[in-house]
């Protein structure tokens, strides 16, 4: 069995990451709050029901509200504020994403060729997500 | 003998302790995030825009079932406590001594609001 090499250390993508990995999970839990409040205030408790404010707490964005058989949202809730919070979301949320399951990954593939097929795909995947996602917050 | 030095569900049981068994559930309820947000993003695009033929509305009554729900809310109440416990034991790690006794807490955080979030769940699935 090959012999695993110790990572170097200092400001190497994998520990640039495990720091992202941390404060991100940190931002996405913030996010969430501070979503719910703000849904709160400017009208949550008479407007929606449970299930659909812990969907709007994550996925802000009143065109996938209606895709889901959910009650019609008033037309104050479409505006940038919600889109700057889910993109800021979907943002923490992919790249978190991205970089777990390249992780999970590179416990299984973590040299020459292999490694960066893998790590061209995620970063691939990552922008994808991200363009795709853009699309459905912004194009109302 | 002593107790519990042999008893016939020891080639049963599981001696992974409750480390490895969060570090696994970490990673199955990271995956069953990433398939539903993802699938989730990609099925809003799909009606959105009108591409794609079936697809969205295929993944929108997947996810719209209450059963579905529950495994997601499980993915994401776990991995989001999992999370913040390696999140404060690796930002202070003098607490790593207590990683049994956090994985215990976080077990005891996990249990009461799952259970009354699929106590609601079904309650509300089963009346329609």
């Amino acid at each position: 069995m090959a012999s695993r090499t110790v990572p170097q250390r200092g400001f190497t993508l994998d520990y640039l990451m495990f720091l992202f990995t941390r404060i991100s999970g940190l931002s996405i839990i913030l996010l969430a709050v501070i979503g719910l409040v703000t849904a709160f205030i400017m009208g949550a408790r008479t407007q929606m029901d449970l299930g659909t404010l812990m969907r709007w707490t994550f996925f802000p964005n009143p065109n996938h509200v209606i895709n889901s058989d959910i009650p019609d949202l008033t037309a104050g809730w479409a505006n940038a504020y919600w889109n700057v919070m889910q993109m800021l979301v979907v943002f923490f949320a992919f790249t978190h994403a991205a970089n777990g399951l390249r992780m999970i990954l590179e416990d299984y593939i973590n040299r020459g060729v292999g490694q960066i097929l893998l790590r061209g795909f995620f970063f691939l995947l990552w922008a994808f997500m991200l363009i795709l996602a853009y699309n459905v917050i912004v194009m109302m | 003998m002593a107790f519990g030095k042999y008893n016939g569900w020891k080639g049963f049981t599981y001696r992974g302790g409750g480390p490895m068994l969060v570090f696994l559930l970490h990673r199955i309820t990271a995956v069953g995030i990433i398939l539903f947000v993802g699938l989730h993003i990609m099925a809003s695009f799909s009606i959105q825009q009108g591409v794609w033929g079936d697809f969205g509305v295929f993944i929108n009554t997947i996810y719209e079932s209450f059963w579905f729900q529950i495994f997601v809310v499980f993915c994401v109440l776990f991995h989001t406590l999992n999370g913040l416990r390696i999140t404060i034991l690796d930002f202070w790690p003098r607490l790593l001594k207590y990683q049994r006794e956090a994985i215990w807490l976080e077990w005891a955080i996990f249990v009461p609001i799952y259970a009354l979030t699929i106590f609601i769940m079904i309650q509300r699935g089963l009346a329609g």
